[in-house]
């Protein structure tokens, strides 16, 4: 059965970090570990998970991404147009409402955004609001697959939007407050959950070989990419708005927060 | 299992639940509201929900098994290698510590299997089973030296408190002047490995890693120097793949 292999490829996963924990453990620090069937037990349970999760992979994740992309870009679901006549990127417009929704209905609840937006509003001093903050990131997230959708209908090569973006990221690295670019880099890589890099992936790879004249290796990867780095543009696009704001107000009042 | 212990797994149930709840929504909202018909062909409403439940009963335990098994054991041993001051060490932890997650990370397995699937239908590979499977390996092998280089790059910054965006901006250099020179089959799987290796179980190990190493030493500031180490392991992978492109496509 599917399940036994996948069990067999998944303790071969997760056997080196295994390996290199209790190396580490007993031959470095060589000090017992305490609790240790707490331990074991929890390392048996990553192993079960990770083989369910695989399985669940293949029969609903891919299958999901990869049904929307077909559906939402089929010859009698799009608007007619005459025979011989190339389609108009514009017709595509339900592809850009659906990953604009995926991107930031996932991001918006996602667990670990809260904690992060939390973090932030502590170091700006309470100029940057938690809330404010994760509307920015899941703004990001889904300007980025929105993007990132846009691009493997037009067929534009994707370094152009990472050229692109890098340059932003750089120019506001270099005018954003100095103690949110850590956060800002790093909100980038939370957007990305387990759950919905695989679905992104497959509607990516679904759209590029659905629509005529792209190919999946040239124009459906990129998604993730522009996904992860876009938050980073919008977070410090909001630190340097909350910034300037802060200042404003301290001119009024007379007081200079730092 | 015991009655508190049931009342927890239940909460990590809610939160794998919520986690997967928007996308089941917008796909549900979506077909019955703007595709309006019933599911294509091939795609049968028991296996998806099936699907779904396995991923979240997986997930579930994932992270219930990571939480209680490695993720203790991985800050104890940051914070003793740490306080121990050996440098080598250290490096040998940051490294090994970020291989040995990346090639457990759920998400890289998904993305370099379909991967493996592309490229091989793109002939740059044979299209057997096995000739994918070995691709499949070898990138996630690459993404994961590539976060073990980025992990160890990173402690190395936080022990000489090198500024973080200098590395970065520096990094998107070096994977531009790459995307010039590697194969165009390369660069999307390329820039998408950046994004994968940060998801369950790498960010939180790494963060204690990082956190540990500022707070130990004076004059770092756990929250400005502790978080860089996750931009470095997005960036690093891009880098790595590039050459790993370059290398068995280019030449041959």
């Amino acid at each position: 059965m599917e399940l036994v292999n996948t069990f067999g490829s998944t303790i071969v996963d997760v056997a080196p970090i295994i390996a290199i924990v209790f190396g580490f453990q007993y031959l470095v620090i060589k000090k017992p570990i305490a609790h240790l069937k707490e331990v074991i037990a929890g390392f048996v349970l990553v192993v079960i998970g990770l083989a369910l999760f695989l399985v669940g992979l293949d029969m609903a994740l891919f299958p999901i991404g990869e049904m929307m992309a077909t559906q939402l870009v089929s010859e009698d679901f799009l608007p007619p147009i005459e025979a011989g006549v190339s389609r108009h990127w514009s017709d595509y417009y339900w592809v850009y409402l659906f990953a604009f929704a995926i991107g930031a209905s996932t991001t918006i609840a996602e667990p670990s955004l809260i904690a992060v937006s939390i973090k932030a509003a502590e170091v700006s001093r309470g100029t940057i609001d938690p809330f404010w903050l994760r509307i920015a990131v899941a703004l990001g997230m889904a300007a980025g697959i929105t993007l990132g959708a846009w691009r493997i209908v037009t067929g534009y090569p994707l370094y152009w939007f990472v050229l692109g973006a890098y340059i932003l990221v750089i120019i506001q690295t270099l005018l954003a407050p100095r103690n949110i670019i850590p956060l800002a880099y790093d909100s980038g890589g939370v957007t990305t959950s387990t759950i919905t890099v695989p679905v992104i992936t497959a509607l990516g790879l679904g759209l590029a070989s659905a629509i005529p004249g792209r190919g999946p290796i040239l124009d459906g990867f990129g998604m993730i990419a522009l996904a992860c780095l876009f938050p980073i543009i919008t977070v410090m696009g909001y630190a340097q708005i909350a910034q300037h704001q802060a200042r404003k107000q301290g001119a009024l009042t007379g007081e200079h927060p730092k | 299992m015991s009655f508190s212990n049931a009342l927890i797994f239940l909460g990590k149930l809610k939160d794998s639940l919520r986690d997967l709840l928007p996308v089941v929504l917008v796909v549900g909202i979506f077909q019955v509201a703007v595709v309006q018909k019933p599911l294509p062909e091939g795609v049968s409403l028991v296996d998806l929900t099936l699907g779904l439940g396995f991923v979240i009963v997986g997930l579930t335990f994932f992270v219930q098994g990571l939480q209680q098994g490695l993720f203790p054991l991985g800050e104890g041993l940051a914070r003793e290698l740490v306080s121990r001051g050996s440098a080598f060490w250290l490096f040998v932890f940051a490294f090994t510590l970020g291989f040995g997650s990346t090639i457990a990370e759920p998400a890289l397995i998904a993305v370099a299997g379909q991967a493996a699937i592309m490229v091989s239908q793109s002939g740059l590979i044979e299209a057997s089973e096995a000739a994918q499977a070995t691709f499949a390996v070898t990138l996630r092998l690459v993404v994961a030296v590539a976060v073990g280089a980025a992990v160890s790059l990173g402690v190395l910054r936080i022990l000489k408190g090198w500024p973080l965006h200098l590395i970065i901006i520096g990094g998107y250099v070096i994977v531009l002047i790459l995307t010039l020179l590697a194969p165009a089959e390369i660069v999307g799987i390329a820039y998408d490995s950046g994004g994968v290796t940060t998801s369950t179980i790498t960010v939180p190990l790494v963060t204690a890693l990082g956190v540990g190493l500022a707070t130990a030493i004076k004059g770092r500031n756990p929250v400005l120097d502790g978080f860089g180490l996750i931009a470095f392991a997005s960036v690093m992978p891009i880098i790595f793949v590039l050459v790993f492109g370059i290398v068995a496509f280019e030449g041959g």
